[in-house]
């Protein structure tokens, strides 16, 4: 296949990689897709993780270097992979997750599927900070649409402005601890909803199942009922004939040619730890926000003399992430609770979408509230500080005996919990760079961070901290845990601990300071684009992957028809 | 219960041991691969259940490599994992009808956590030596070879982290990050899942928390969300919309 000529070279398999080459094969083009893991089907039992029990793995589901978020998370990937470091400039902590697979980190995230709103393509006109987006919601909303019936989305439709209704499949009942955040949360008149997520919870098609209601969303599912790129878009591009897939397979850069247009692509195969070139005629980078960065820095040329599309210096600038908090708290009333099963979707079936004017604030931008808890499997950690609870008791802690599995049955599932995740403003100096001398193991130049939180973030974290505990506490809780101070950045994640990163390649109108059009593509070589979050120009307080399929739905329609036209 | 009736429940506890020495160990599951393990240190013969030391859950090449390197490592001398099995034993007893800590394998799980866990040796095997150190300095004897009645006392000193004697913290840290162990162990094994009365990891369908129980904590559903929510004998008609974004299946 090396002499072969792609119409289209696709650049990592995650979700905007994963619509890109669904789409583009379907309009009838040929397709070859790279992805730098190695080939996965939660459907093939010996790559199953979900239904297993912890006694099958030796440390009962522990977390690993190699599975950060435990044994059986389905993500084959990490903060650490071996030989493929990444710099801190300063005393920056960029934490950089990167999945290594077919499908990429849609193997194991949480399925919380938001639409951006009006207010979110245009935040600069609110609050006069960061750019707004060349595009509006109404540019695309149609695509939004047509994700839902494609993929599949669980929700209800609420009439809220800036959180659009949708084409949702019907929401699971709500489990006892979210009834009980949902009467907390009225008291305060904070509003609660239905959980917006893409698993089948009714069936959309004969090619996927319908959800069983495991939990297990975060294991990948066997039934494909659940949103992964692979399993819902790769899948059926690979059955329609015109798609080759190139698994393990790192690519280096994009090469271009005199006039300055890319010709293709070169990769390092993993296996054999050679490098090969392929041609396509459009390059489609997909590799997320960081990794296309990465590579079009890598690729320098007599035309690119700072990498590929990055003429006015902003590749890799903007790069920001989610906010994010957290707390918990017990729940007294749901001591020594009736046991059933109550695993229902993974995650949350409950949730709240910003509900405050950030004018009264003294922060911009805002957040949602993800709600945690229940009777979940044990695993490795279930049972630490098995009694803790009982000081609010009056009872002693700690001890031994039989005694101990009263306490565990007493406690289980006694817990409410609740995450924040928000909108970080876009800073130019937040920026991943090529370090100039330390390179992967396959001589790649690595990526070293400089990002640094703002006032807006950290106010922003004071305040989800004093939300939650209200609604904790509203909900019949007991905090648990100290409340983190402004010597914690009052909780505040770490940049890039949300897997939310985006912004690096950023649309916009103006080549100065952005690096693609509204469609992904290059100002610098119109047959080169991007179609994974590096292009968002805000995050909004929304998870990226609804907007990255819609936004790669449309840059793939707009691929298509120019090739068509014969523009590209 | 009072200290002397536990102790007396320990002593007969400790019978009941003897007689598991003698018959099939709880625990399907986990018996099929329980064989003894007799320390020539230890008064009175210690026994567990053997884990696997094979598993298959989804790895990947390097990841198996990983595993493969920990069975072949062994960490804990004898004395320490025989020590490590009395503790266990004494935190989470056999006398119980779901089995306990040696009949859900615990020192083997220790032993293989303390190795895919670097932070976890030294507090293990400082820990075991503190103890050691402390039933020698109390009663002349290691732990294991002192009279069950010493070992509970000692116990006592260090299963309560509100103790604020600053000669017994080390102690105490050791006892915590023990039962810790000792529990998470137990509870993720299929003896766990039975005491605990698990009963998820299971395809199901999700329909509502069980009538009973939104009367005992007095909640109900509020019929508007309700109709957002999924009629689970229509989850199989392929879902369809009207152009007003409505479900019409």
């Amino acid at each position: 296949m090396a002499d072969k000529e792609y119409d289209i070279i696709v650049v990592g398999s995650g979700a905007g990689g994963g619509m890109a080459t669904y789409q583009l094969a379907n309009a009838g083009l040929t397709v070859a897709l790279v992805e730098a893991g190695g080939f996965y089907d939660p459907a093939a039992d010996e790559q199953r993780t979900q239904l297993r029990n912890p006694w099958e793995s030796p440390r009962r589901g522990a977390s690993t270097r190699r599975r950060p978020f435990g044994d059986y998370n389905a993500c084959i990937g990490g903060w650490d992979l071996d030989g493929e470091p990444y710099t801190q400039k300063g005393d920056t902590e960029f934490m950089w997750w990167r999945g290594r697979m077919l499908g990429g980190r849609t193997n194991h995230w949480g399925r919380i599927s938001l639409r951006f709103g009006p207010l979110d393509f245009k935040r600069r006109d609110i609050d006069g900070l960061g750019e707004n987006w060349p595009i509006g919601y109404e540019d695309v909303k149609p695509y939004y649409d047509k994700v839902d019936k494609l993929i599949g989305v669980f929700g209800s439709n609420e009439g809220l402005y800036n959180d659009p209704d949708g084409f949702f499949l019907p929401a699971p009942k709500p489990r006892l601890h979210e009834l009980y955040y949902i009467d907390g949360a009225r008291k305060l008149n904070v509003p609660v909803y239905p959980a917006r997520k893409s698993m089948l919870t009714k069936r959309i098609n004969d090619q996927r199942g319908v959800c069983y209601y495991c939990g297990q969303c975060s294991r990948a599912c066997s039934i494909h009922a659940d949103f992964s790129s692979s399993t819902a878009l790769i899948y059926p591009a690979l059955r329609g004939g015109k798609v080759d897939l190139y698994t393990d397979s790192m690519v280096r850069e994009v090469i271009t040619d005199a006039s300055g247009k890319a010709t293709g692509v070169s990769y390092i195969n993993k296996k054999d730890k050679k490098e090969y070139a392929l041609k396509g005629r459009i390059v489609v980078l997909a590799a997320s926000a960081c990794s296309s960065a990465r590579i079009l820095l890598n690729s320098k040329s007599a035309q690119h003399e700072n990498g590929l599309g990055n003429s006015s210096g902003h590749v890799g600038r903007y790069l920001h992430d989610s906010t994010g908090a957290s707390r918990a708290a017990f729940l007294p009333e749901l001591m020594n609770r009736d046991i059933y099963n109550e695993d229902g979707v993974g995650g949350m079936h409950v949730y709240t979408p910003w509900w405050l004017e950030n004018a009264a604030l003294d922060f911009p931008r805002g957040y949602h509230l993800e709600i945690g808890g229940g009777m979940g499997m044990p695993s490795y950690g279930f049972g630490f500080a098995a009694n803790q609870y009982n000081e609010y008791l009056g009872k002693r802690v700690g001890g031994y005996g039989n005694g101990l599995r009263d306490d565990i049955r007493r406690f289980y599932g006694a817990r409410l919990s609740i995450a924040c995740r928000g909108e970080s403003v876009p800073q130019f100096d937040n920026y991943c760079e090529l370090d100039p001398t330390v390179v992967d193991e396959w001589g790649i130049p690595v990526l070293r961070f400089n990002y640094q939180w703002t006032d807006y973030e950290i106010n922003q974290a004071k305040h989800m901290q004093d939300s939650m505990e209200a609604l904790l506490e509203a909900s019949g809780g007991i905090l648990l845990g100290d409340k983190p101070g402004v010597e914690r950045n009052y909780g505040l994640a770490k940049p890039g601990e949300i897997i939310h990163e985006v912004g690096t390649t950023r649309m916009g109108l103006d080549p100065k300071t952005s690096v693609t059009n509204e469609f992904g593509q290059l100002h610098d070589a119109n047959n080169v684009f991007v179609v994974d979050a590096g292009t968002f120009v805000s995050q909004a307080d929304k998870n990226p992957t609804w907007t990255i399929l819609a936004l790669s739905w449309r840059a793939s329609d707009y691929i298509a028809e120019q090739m068509k036209q014969q523009n590209i | 219960m009072s200290e002397s009736s536990e102790i007396k429940h320990s002593i007969e506890r400790r019978d009941v041991l003897k007689a598991l020495m003698l018959a099939p160990v709880a625990g399907a599951m986990l018996a099929s691969t329980g064989c003894a393990w007799v320390s020539e240190s230890n008064k009175q013969p210690t026994r567990w259940t053997r884990l696997p030391t094979q598993y298959s859950y989804a790895r990947t090449d390097v990841e198996k490599q990983r595993d493969a390197e920990l069975f072949a490592e062994t960490f804990f001398r004898e004395h320490e994992l025989v020590t490590i099995a009395v503790l266990c034993d004494i935190i989470l007893p056999s006398d119980h009808e779901n089995g306990g800590a040696l009949a859900a394998g615990l020192p083997d799980f220790v032993e293989f956590m303390a190795k895919d866990r670097e932070h976890y040796k030294l507090p293990l095997r400082g820990g075991v030596a503190w103890l050691d150190n402390y039933s020698l300095d109390n009663f002349g004897a290691r732990f294991v070879e002192a009279d069950i009645e010493q070992q509970l006392a000692i116990c006592d000193a260090i299963a309560y982290p509100d103790v604020q004697d600053e000669a017994l913290q080390p102690g105490i840290a050791f006892f915590s990050l023990m039962r810790n162990m000792t529990l998470t162990g137990y509870y993720t094994t299929e003896l766990g899942f039975r005491d605990l009365g698990y009963v998820g990891n299971t395809p199901n369908i999700w329909d509502g928390v069980p009538d009973e129980v939104l009367a005992r904590h007095g909640k109900t559903y509020d019929a508007e969300w309700l109709t957002k929510c999924v009629d689970q004998s229509r989850r199989n008609i392929t879902a369809e919309w009207d152009d007003e974004m409505n479900l019409i299946t």
